[in-house]
């Protein structure tokens, strides 16, 4: 028998992947309609009731019964599922990929048995305004995650009401405003304090909050500048809201310096936690005298990004703070578990009922299966195989990782490809489009770009160091491409599902189609402008 | 003895060999010094308090199910609540496609890797502007609230103007999350309803409305089940001064009503969860936001818009971010609002749920809701003391009951409901005190007459 296996190594290493991304070549849903077929049929209507109540449509308002109806596509069942089914695998989910490539979201692996549990019918099948009495086991659930956070955080309160972390950090920007308020201040303390490696949401959600918005920039060594932060503080600063450790992976070692300066001008600080992964039992944001702090289940506690939500971004306050927290408020009182939506002085509604209790199900159950113990290996790991891969990463040709010489990291690194690109022409971007023809993601930076031709990577705790090593071998591979032959990198991707996009429709109004119909009507608008123009010659 | 070292499941580095190895590589003593930056001070001392672990799969499951079943599912109980969040027959395609772990743990990859993420995406829209009669439909935002305050503000924008006229017949919750998402810049007026109808008048608009008026905005249904009947008439007046008409649409009704765009909105909005979402406590909210394909519009978004694309090969579709430079995600605090992580898998679902129902089925489900509410509503009327529907106009798929002459409070009917396993209708009495002692109810394809039945038999007896 020939050896197969043999063949897969060199030098003791398993070679690169020959990977290809599914391609299904799936026509747009529209294009699969089939006049008459059906994919599901509705519950029918008992004859009873028709014959009790009689042509209902008919009692509608003339203006308000649709005329025509909706030109949605007509498909059978099978056919609807495969069109699906193709289309999810024409998506690299975190489940397929070494998913170490889009740093700041945490893609760690999110555990099966979760997944089934919040899917049981006593999840699914509950009504969020059923008797408290009937909902017991899910306000159990997250008020005892309440109680988790604080603990991991320090703080006194949480509320698990906002849908994602961005709405989280607004629900902050809220509170702020409202303590403010409350001392008849708002007029005055208009300005909110950010960083530029701080998530772009600290500075939007301040904004659309109604600040002014201050962007503090790294000082040569990359860390925050505190001398910049004290000519920028005044009465007029509301708050400050920071990402620490920041986008770089770098811990900002005078955050202690930079709350209490804030507090000395009379403002609040806030810790967008978003991405805690590397600080999990081993700092916390009340130590460092934060007054408020915000924690992306969807990211550090495992609960799937699901392209990009359902999601919960749990939202933590000192005991001053309290009572501006969204409601309502579970609270247990030694034997029930009760929702208080009595509280005057609470910023209100942030996203409706209770929030997105699956997904702090789903973090509850991530807890309870690691405990106290497990939760620092997790940050532990994370840590060690950040260093460890980048170590790895900086021993590419081409590669660097500017501020903080010579510093350790926490869970995150935001790497830099200048000297690749001066060398070699091929840009970060292109880098990751390469990439991807090896089966992984690859991310460059937040906008704008202060690390030139910037990558970030996170490889969490749920990569072996053989995953790890895999990565490092393909990131290895695709810059020594662009030394030798750069084109391909260039051109790239060549196994990806679709070839180079043409973009510019995208920014064109002219052009741009967010809906088939709208593609429709500018392709046959543009076909008629031809015609029109062939007819004239 | 020595502690022996746990090695997690999920933590392919925890075990202790590996660790070791690593730390050796990066020339470690041990993970402690990757923690230098971290000041002494700020470092925990001690082992969190937190749960002991259930470090096994299965007493994992056992402890989490164990506190699940302390809840009474609507697949025990007849559920008649719905208030925005409502029970709907959810295809098991749907959950099928949703469970898939490509779509379900993916988040932000290119359109290179996500091909099939962004034709997801692009589909749901596409559907939804169908069904909407609209041209431009976001990936979904948070939910319905956040959906109607981002309009709000998005019309503020559009026009240059600072105050928003809202129907008082919106909840509670919905006005909550709009005062304070407007809070910075725009004054939110309420406007009155007609204590028959419900209905918004044109006549309570007009005193109100102004030039400083931004927008008009108000929901079809209403919150409380009631159709609106003057879209028109609203959406002239608020365009005769300048204003834009925005309106909160259930989608699931829209193959029987006509879609707001045709009487005049211009920005459509409304929660996604009947389309095909559990009601997960709440958790299946999704919002969506509509409008006409132009640019003053769509540069309003804060959202991500997914555009069709060519590519460098013939005939083959790609797909990428419509006027990415709006957003928060280019330009940080100069954005457009703020965009990020919300219910995109909702979104997915939808589209899922749309391909199924097709034309027809989206007919029929709407027609079918209104023969089951309207049989309800007719038996429900029938009880001595029970006032059904309170407003004297035509409902879709939930109304308004009135307990005033039983003398009994709707919390009292409630609990006795609850005994014969039925949640009843949600409690108006502080959402609305002029309605008296009233409840909202909500009746959908899922229910059979004799589901009906049980609960006009249980309410007989209640009030009796």
């Amino acid at each position: 028998m020939e050896d197969i296996a043999g063949k897969r190594y060199a030098k003791g290493k398993p070679n690169l992947r020959r990977f290809h991304e599914a391609k299904w070549d799936e026509p747009i849903i529209f294009e699969l309609s089939k006049e008459g077929e059906r994919g599901i049929l509705v519950p029918e209507v008992e004859d009873e009731i028709k014959n009790e109540v009689g042509d209902v449509v008919s009692t509608l308002p003339e203006k308000m019964r649709r005329k025509h109806l909706p030109e949605l596509p007509e498909i059978s069942q099978p056919r609807v599922l495969r069109h699906y089914l193709r289309l999810s695998q024409e998506t690299l989910g975190t489940d397929l990929n070494v998913d170490v490539g889009q740093g700041t979201c945490t893609m760690k692996y999110s555990p099966k048995i979760n997944e089934q549990l919040a899917r049981l019918p006593q999840m699914a099948e509950i009504h969020p305004l059923q008797d408290e009495d009937t909902v017991q086991g899910i306000l159990e659930v997250m008020y005892k995650f309440e109680q988790i956070l604080k603990e991991i955080s320090g703080m006194d309160q949480f509320s698990l009401q906002p849908g994602g972390g961005s709405q989280a950090i607004y629900a902050n920007a809220s509170i702020i405003r409202a303590y403010h308020a409350s001392r008849g201040e708002s007029a005055q303390r208009n300005e909110i304090v950010t960083t530029i490696f701080s998530h772009p949401s600290n500075a939007a959600c301040a904004k659309t909050a109604g600040f002014k918005v201050i962007t503090l920039y790294p000082d040569e060594d990359g860390y925050p500048d505190l001398e910049a932060l004290k000519a920028a503080t005044s009465k007029r600063t509301a708050g400050l809201m920071i990402t620490n450790p920041e986008d770089t992976g770098i811990f900002n070692p005078k955050i202690e310096e930079f709350v209490k300066v804030i507090h000395e001008a009379g403002g609040l600080c806030a810790h967008d936690q978003a991405n805690a992964n590397g600080i999990l039992g081993i700092t916390r944001a009340r130590e460092t005298g934060f007054d408020l702090c915000h924690f992306n289940l969807h990211k550090t506690f495992s609960s799937p990004h699901g392209c990009g939500g359902p999601a919960v971004g749990a939202i933590g306050a000192i005991k001053e703070l309290a009572r501006f927290l969204p409601v309502p408020v579970i609270e247990f009182d030694g034997k029930k578990y009760h929702l208080n939506y009595d509280k005057p002085e609470s910023i209100g509604r942030v996203r409706s009922f209770c929030g997105v209790a699956p997904v702090v199900l789903k973090a509850y159950a991530w807890v309870m299966s690691l405990g106290a113990e497990g939760l620092k290996e997790v940050s532990n790991i994370a840590v060690l195989n950040n260093n460890y891969l980048l170590k790895k990463i900086l021993q590419v040709r081409g590669a660097g990782a500017p501020f903080a010489k010579g510093k350790r990291r926490i869970e995150q690194v935001r790497y830099s490809w200048e000297k690749l690109t001066r060398d070699t022409g091929v840009h970060s971007e292109e880098i990751g489009l390469r990439a991807a023809d090896f089966g992984v993601h690859y991310w460059t930076s937040h906008h704008p770009w202060i690390v030139p031709e910037p990558c970030t990577l996170e490889p969490t705790e749920s990569y072996s160091k053989a995953d790890l090593d895999e990565y490092v071998e393909i990131i290895r591979h695709v810059a020594r491409e662009a030394y030798v032959n750069p084109e391909v990198v260039k051109t790239a991707p060549h196994n990806s599902t679709v070839h180079k996009i043409d973009h510019t429709p995208l920014d064109d109004p002219s052009r741009w189609a967010m809906t088939w119909r709208a593609y429709r009507k500018k392709v046959n608008k543009e076909q008629n402008r031809k015609k029109l123009q062939f007819n004239i010659y | 003895m020595k502690k022996k070292s746990i090695v997690y499941p999920y933590i392919p580095n925890s075990v202790p060999a590996v660790k070791n190895r690593m730390l050796k590589e990066v020339e470690a003593k041990n993970v402690e010094e990757f923690f230098e930056n971290i000041p002494e001070e700020l470092r925990v001392k001690k082992s969190l308090e937190l749960p002991k672990p259930f470090l096994s799969e299965y007493s994992l499951r056992r402890h989490v199910e164990g506190i699940l079943s302390k809840n009474k599912t609507c697949q025990d109980y007849h559920n008649f609540l719905g208030a925005g969040c409502w029970q709907h027959y959810v295809p098991a395609v749907c959950d099928e496609v949703n469970q898939r772990g490509e779509f379900l743990t993916a988040y932000a990859g290119e359109p290179y890797d996500d091909h099939g993420r962004f034709q997801a995406l692009f589909e749901y829209a596409s559907m939804m502007g169908e069904l909407l009669n609209m041209d431009v439909v976001n990936v979904p935002t948070y939910d319905g609230l956040q959906a109607a305050a981002t309009s709000i503000r998005m019309a503020s924008r559009i026009t240059g103007r600072y105050e928003v006229l809202v129907s008082r017949t919106i909840s509670v919750d919905e006005l909550s999350k709009i005062r304070d998402y407007c809070k910075p810049s725009i004054e939110v007026k309420l406007l009155d309803y007609d204590s028959e109808t419900g209905q918004l008048h044109p006549g309570s608009l007009k005193p109100k409305i102004s030039l400083r008026t931004a927008a008009v905005y108000f929901k079809n249904p209403s919150y409380l089940g009631f159709i609106e009947a003057n879209g028109d008439e609203i959406s002239k007046i608020a365009h005769d001064h300048g204003a834009l008409c925005i309106v909160g649409a259930d989608p699931i009704s829209l193959g029987i009503l006509t879609p707001p765009a045709d009487y005049g909105a211009d920005i459509v909005c409304g929660d996604l969860q009947p389309l095909g979402m559990h009601m997960q406590f709440g958790g299946g909210q999704a919002g969506f936001i509509a409008t006409r394909d132009e640019e003053k519009y769509v540069m309003e978004y804060p959202s991500r818009l997914f555009g069709i694309a060519p590519t460098s090969i013939e005939g083959e579709y790609g797909f990428g971010d419509v006027a990415y430079e709006r957003t928060s995600f280019a330009l940080r605090g100069e954005g457009k609002e703020f965009v990020g992580t919300a219910a995109a898998l909702w979104g997915i679902t939808a589209g899922v749920y749309l391909s199924l129902m097709g034309s027809h089925g989206m007919r029929e489900i709407g027609e079918g809701i209104m023969q089951r509410s309207h049989y309800a509503m007719r038996q429900i009327s029938k009880i001595d003391g029970v006032r059904c529907p309170v407003f004297k106009t035509t409902h879709f798929k939930e109304f308004v009951v009135n307990f005033d002459e039983t003398g009994k409070t709707v919390s009292e009917i409630n609990n006795m409901l609850l005994k014969q396993k039925i949640f009843g209708g949600k409690d108006l009495t502080k959402e609305f005190p002029e309605l008296g002692n009233s409840a909202l109810y909500s009746v959908t394809e899922i229910h059979t007459k004799d589901d009906i039945d049980t609960l006009v038999s249980a309410l007989k007896e209640a009030v009796e």
